[in-house]
């Protein structure tokens, strides 16, 4: 299992790493792509787009099944990663340089409530229990 | 308790990711299945479908009883070896299972159906059996494995892992089987590529397997099954036909004798219905992938027409979405329609199915 230390998560399998610039950069998960298999499909947020926490924000659909991916935190989408859209199988090959949108967060405290690696971690464990 | 087929621990051995499949603890895939497909369309790969059942009827005058239990007419297998496509309807025509028969010998006909629906078919067997052949001796083969090896370079690959095999083999045509020593070999397959399905003794499949694998073979799963198969434009019991649908309405038109003087088990059903659906071929032209059971609209000279997809994904070889799809017999080849997917409705176009044979794409 792959996590790593420098990252923040959220519940629902999405992945966050705080910029020096004050944005945060999202993906999901090596756990979510492990679980969803082959990625086919990427649908990305609009730049400019204001999202709220927990708000279904892109579509990650792999052979298998479509899944919602969730804003971690509320914000503004300052970038998305356009090239992943024709190469979604990046996304199966290292999930952490996959991200998938930048965003500007608008309450940097909901920072605080995201999972550290360890928790993450054990969420997973359990999941597979 | 899941049910496990002789080779369960080869493939937990070869990492496959095993899940749930009507009961049955099968591999999903061995870590990608889009590498699998790609291997199946472009060499040869191997799939453990042992879970579905080969029964076996003996006895006198086996095909009479089988003139009346299946939809296709079995009077068209005359040379031995010989293999049959057919449904297996109820009295009104719905569908209880798509199967292969095997012509052996008059004595002895193999009938190979699906793992989902085995045990009420057999059942179905026994009580037509009761009522109508009770001399006849119908017995379910779970000692028995099944590999399917797939693919343009499969049937070599079987050549120099079963000794004396390419001799006897090759000059099989497609839906022809023979026996060479232990192993039933038949030129039949659910991927749209050349290859062999295989029956031998369960004891014997993982050392068979694992030769297939030395032999350059490689192990594919559930999931790019169902894939290839989409391509292919095979049907899907469960998904894309049901004891609900006739064959009529399911693209299977073509495997119903309605001609014969025969009578067969759901005839009077098929010739009195008015058939009002088909089963038909979409490609996604928006991006997105198409997934079963989402609705499919179309207008038509002003009336609107709401169909569904039955089974859908996302094709490797074409490397778009495709699907097949119940929709109104208004709706034709060329046709656009709508489908449904999440909040958006996503354009599609309606084709003719195969979408892949051979490697090729044909639509």
């Amino acid at each position: 299992m792959s996590v790593p230390t420098n990252l923040k998560y959220s519940k629902s399998h999405e992945w966050v790493k705080p910029e020096a610039d004050g944005t945060v950069t999202v993906g999901i998960t090596h756990h979510a792509q492990e679980l969803l298999g082959d990625m086919v499909f990427i649908e990305l947020p609009e730049v400019g787009r204001t999202l709220k926490q927990k708000e279904e924000c892109a579509v990650a659909e792999s052979v298998k099944a479509a899944a919602d991916v969730y804003s971690p935190i509320s914000g503004v989408v300052t970038a998305v990663n356009s090239p992943l859209v024709d190469e979604p199988g990046k996304i199966n090959e290292d999930a952490y340089s996959s991200w998938l949108f930048k965003l500007k967060p608008s309450n940097a405290a909901e920072l605080d409530g995201l999972l550290d690696a360890a928790a993450y971690t054990k969420l997973v464990e359990n999941e597979d229990h | 308790m899941l049910k496990m087929t002789p080779l369960n621990q080869t493939h937990r051995d070869m990492n496959a990711k095993m899940v749930d499949f009507g009961g049955w603890d099968m591999p999903l895939h061995y870590g990608s299945q889009l590498d699998e497909h790609h291997k199946v369309r472009q060499d040869a790969g191997m799939f453990d479908v042992s879970h579905m059942l080969p029964v076996d009827i003996k006895g006198d005058n086996v095909r009479d009883f089988l003139r009346r239990l299946v939809a296709n007419n079995v009077d068209k297998l005359t040379l031995p070896g010989k293999a049959l496509y057919s449904c297996m309807l109820t009295p009104q025509g719905g569908i209880i299972d798509d199967l292969i028969i095997y012509f052996l010998s008059e004595t002895w006909f193999r009938i190979v159906v699906n793992a989902g629906t085995a045990d009420k078919d057999v059942a179905w067997m026994l009580k037509q059996r009761d009522a109508f052949a009770p001399h006849l001796e119908i017995t379910p083969r779970r000692d028995l494995a099944m590999i399917a090896i797939q693919g343009p370079n499969a049937r070599a690959k079987v050549w120099q892992v079963i000794p004396g095999s390419q001799s006897t083999t090759e000059e099989l045509k497609l839906f022809q089987s023979t026996v060479v020593n232990q192993y039933f070999i038949a030129r039949t397959g659910y991927t749209g590529e050349d290859g062999f399905e295989i029956i031998l003794p369960a004891a014997d499949a993982p050392a068979f397997w694992q030769a297939l694998h030395t032999a350059g073979v490689a192990p594919a799963g559930l999931g790019a099954r169902d894939t290839l198969r989409l391509e292919a434009g095979m049907n899907l019991y469960g998904q894309d036909m049901d004891e609900t649908k006739n064959p009529l309405e399911s693209g299977l038109a073509w495997t119903v004798d309605l001609k014969s003087e025969r009578d067969f088990i759901g005839k009077q059903a098929l010739l009195d219905a008015s058939v009002t659906q088909q089963l038909i071929g979409l490609v996604l032209i928006d991006r997105g992938v198409l997934r079963s059971h989402q609705q499919v609209v179309s207008q038509q000279n002003g009336v609107e027409y709401q169909g569904e997809i039955t089974s859908g994904g996302f094709s490797p070889t074409m490397n778009q979405s495709i699907a097949l799809a119940r929709l109104s017999v208004q709706i034709a080849v060329g046709d656009e329609v709508d489908v449904l997917v999440r909040d958006k409705k996503l354009r599609a176009k309606v084709v003719k199915y195969p979408f892949v044979r051979n490697g090729k794409t044909l639509v």
